[in-house]
């Protein structure tokens, strides 16, 4: 039955992490573009949200709480409306965590989940896009073949959060290159595994504040135990779609910063004896915006709630990243374009939204709902 | 909860819909396109025949509580068959939505009952004037009171199912008029004018870019006397008293014009996609969008805005649904739906080519009947200016 009501969970979710993003996360948003880094206070604080351990299941440690894609997605938005580096850090253990507690086997749920379970903050990542103009989640170029009882994995990444960090990385690899998405699988690689190279840490024009890093895989072996999924392997294209709507979810909230900061700065500044707000020129691009930020908060609501269903959301999934990846990129640049000459200085957070925002058409599977 | 699928009884009843835009309305939509002003008495009659409102609630079970949002699905369905058909058929139509608006329950009763048998009839509503569309404030029509009666002098353009509501059917026209020009908009106030009334005269029927099917016509009031308690609510002149009352009426009827452009929008989708089908072209979601070609990246493009404005409309319908104010809401569908409909249509003509501009297909015609849903019900540009209001938080003179 069509509602467009949320329940009281995540109403209540949606409030809390608001509250922290407005608080806490937005004003430590430009220093940590430009340092570099998240401050570890912020990311406990985060952690005691339970962003991640939350819907992990209760005897290893976790809240119990049931995995709600619609709730993933107000949660990613509003902690990206904060700083989209900040959100994808702290959301970052999900990438293995999630996976992991959804299509893993007991075995290892029970070796790999309780650290993310646990009081403190623990770095965990995946890593799935591939250094190639041609990237293509379906047609993957790292490949894992079967040699002599193991797997042994070849291959590039990058985009990697966090992987300098995490004792585990869940590495998205082909078993059968030429069957597309169905072909792959998941793979919990240790830091520390012969064969694997981690790059120095990668250099973005945006998500300066999240550390990520390429990975090369060479002759890098892992056990059939360490396959997420042990022989069934996993839903790869169910594990794509979560991830598109996790960064549908985060466009919404860089999109609705960005128009909000230019929203009340065009309410603020004025020119020819009034507000620039005032005049139709300005008055309709934020009217155009406003627009653009439901309709793809919408689509990703629709994407997730399909997925909660537990129905196939490939094509949905896909057109609420596409649909918001476009929408919010064009909400960045027309709120740089409302501030003006004030919009292209970095005193202003709107030319970090504009770097961050053009992420979204590129990037994939950096965070998961 | 937060929840986009319909029920299983509610896409049965949608079905019965779809079959008659299917088998009633595309038969006859590029004859009633060709010959403009020829009337499609048989699909009236059947129309008529077959369901009092047809764009109204579903009685026959319990779905109930809904009715904005039904009357947006419904609206679709026809659309998609012909968006000039569905303007044509007989029902209470704008004018019955005026009175609903803004009637007293007596009067109600009294204006629209008549929808409940009888031969076909239909009701218009009259607000824009050769010198005022977009700024309604400014009309200039007057309503003067003469002992029992009103007497009703000026000239109304656009009005939908014009000449069948004045003329051709037992039907009625609701005409805003001032009674107090100094008051502004205070003094604007919904008449019910029946049909045939002296002094009400359809002067012409417009020629039209499309929705050819249905009738525009411009009507003129010379000393046109109707009683004293035709005149829709009350007479009292107060701030924002009448024209709160046509506005009203838009927070209802936008989102049904916006599901009216996604009914055409989806028509020109889908002969697109049949013709893609036909001729082995892909569509491969879920690869690297980089990798699309460029038939399939518009098509994506344009099933994606589609899809955008018809949630963006079932939201508006639902928030009036549940007893919301969606004014801002009804706007933001409406903006959209018309633009992005406006524009898949005009894709779609570019994608199939000499087949897209061809009027042996019907996609050159969705292209000019989608167009009006842009413009009609408050253009593109109104609808930004109330959004940018209510997002601004100014007023009208704040911002104009």
């Amino acid at each position: 039955m069509i509602s467009f009501d949320l329940n009281d969970e995540q109403k209540m979710a949606r409030e809390t992490v608001a509250a922290f993003a407005v608080e806490q996360i937005r004003p430590a948003a430009r220093i940590a573009d430009e340092s570099g880094s998240i401050p570890a206070d912020l990311l406990a604080k985060a952690w005691e949200l339970g962003l991640v351990r939350g819907c992990l299941p209760e005897n290893i440690g976790g809240y119990g709480d049931p995995r709600i894609a619609v709730t993933g997605a107000i949660v990613a938005e509003e902690l990206a409306y904060g700083d989209l580096s900040f959100a994808l850090h702290a959301m970052a253990p999900r990438l293995l965590a999630f996976p992991v507690a959804e299509m893993g086997t007991e075995l290892q749920c029970s070796r790999f989940l309780p650290p993310l379970a646990a009081d403190n903050f623990v770095a965990a990542t995946a890593a799935l896009m591939e250094p190639s103009f041609d990237f293509d989640p379906s047609e993957m170029k790292t490949t894992a073949q079967w040699v002599s009882g193991e797997y042994v994995i070849t291959g590039a990444k990058c985009y990697v959060p966090l992987a300098a960090e995490s004792e585990v990385i869940l590495v998205c690899a082909t078993t059968n290159p030429g069957l597309g998405l169905p072909g792959v699988e998941a793979f919990l690689v240790r830091r520390d595994s012969p064969g694997l190279k981690i790059s120095g840490r990668e250099k973005n024009m945006g998500l300066r504040g999240l550390a990520s890093f390429e990975l090369t895989f060479e002759q890098c072996r892992v056990g059939p135990e360490d396959r997420v999924g042990g022989e069934h392997g996993i839903d790869f294209s169910r594990l794509l779609s979560e991830t598109r709507v996790g960064m549908a979810a985060m466009a919404v909230g860089v999109a609705r910063a960005a128009f909000e900061y230019s929203r009340d700065y065009a309410k603020e500044r004025k020119a020819f004896g009034g507000p620039i707000a005032t005049k139709q020129a300005i008055a309709f691009m934020l009217a155009d915006m406003a627009i653009e930020v439901d309709a793809m908060r919408l689509l990703t609501w629709e994407a997730a709630s399909w997925l909660d269903k537990g129905n196939d959301a490939l094509k949905e999934s896909y057109q609420a990243r596409n649909y918001a990846a476009a929408a919010a990129l064009a909400v960045a640049d027309n709120a740089v374009q409302i501030l003006g000459g004030h919009g292209y200085i970095r005193e202003h957070p709107v030319e970090m939204w504009l770097r961050n925002a053009r992420g979204f058409g590129v990037l994939e599977g950096l965070t998961i709902v | 909860m937060i929840d986009f699928e319909l029920e299983p009884q509610l896409v049965n009843w949608l079905g019965v819909y779809h079959a008659t835009a299917e088998q009633l309305m595309r038969p006859i939509s590029r004859q009633f396109d060709e010959n403009e002003h020829e009337e499609p008495w048989q699909f009236w009659q059947m129309s008529w025949a077959g369901s009092r409102d047809m764009a109204g609630v579903p009685s026959d079970h319990a779905l109930t509580g809904s009715r904005n949002l039904y009357t947006c699905l419904s609206t679709e369905e026809l659309c998609w068959g012909d968006a000039g058909l569905f303007l044509s058929i007989p029902n209470p139509g704008l004018g019955g939505a005026a009175v609903t608006a803004a009637g007293t329950p007596e009067q109600k009763k009294r204006f629209l009952s008549r929808f409940r048998g009888g031969k076909p009839k239909w009701a218009a509503m009259a607000i824009t004037e050769p010198g005022c569309g977009s700024d309604s404030a400014a009309i200039t029509t007057t309503a003067r009171r003469e002992g029992d009666d009103w007497v009703i002098n000026g000239t109304k353009i656009f009005c939908t199912a014009g000449l069948m509501s004045a003329e051709k059917s037992e039907g009625f026209v609701v005409v805003w008029a001032t009674i107090d020009r100094i008051a502004g908009r205070a003094g604007i106030k919904p008449f019910v004018v029946e049909h045939n009334t002296p002094g009400m005269t359809v002067v012409r029927v417009e020629n039209k870019l499309g929705i050819r099917a249905s009738d525009t016509a411009m009507l003129s009031f010379e000393n046109c006397r109707i009683p004293l308690d035709h005149l829709l609510g009350s007479a009292e002149v107060t701030p924002a008293g009448g024209f709160k009352d046509v506005m009203a009426t838009f927070d209802a009827t936008r989102p049904i014009v916006a599901a009216m452009a996604i009914g055409v929008g989806r028509a020109a989708l889908d002969f697109v996609h049949d013709s893609f089908k036909r001729n082995n072209v892909p569509l491969r979601y879920g690869i690297s969008p980089r990798r699309l070609t460029a038939m399939e990246r518009d098509f994506m493009e344009m099933e994606m805005q589609l899809k955008a404005a018809r949630l963006l409309t079932w939201r508006a319908a639902w928030m009036l649904d549940s007893g919301m104010r969606n004014n801002l809401e009804a706007s933001m569908a409406k903006a959209k739906a018309g633009k992005a409909v406006t524009l898949i249509t005009q894709k779609a003509v570019e994608l199939l080519g000499p087949l897209g501009y061809s009027r042996k297909e019907l996609v050159e015609k969705w292209m000019r009947d989608a167009k009006i849903n842009d413009i009609f019900e408050g253009t593109q540009q109104i609808n930004q200016l109330i959004i940018a209001r209510r997002i601004l938080g100014y007023s009208s003179k704040e911002l104009n």
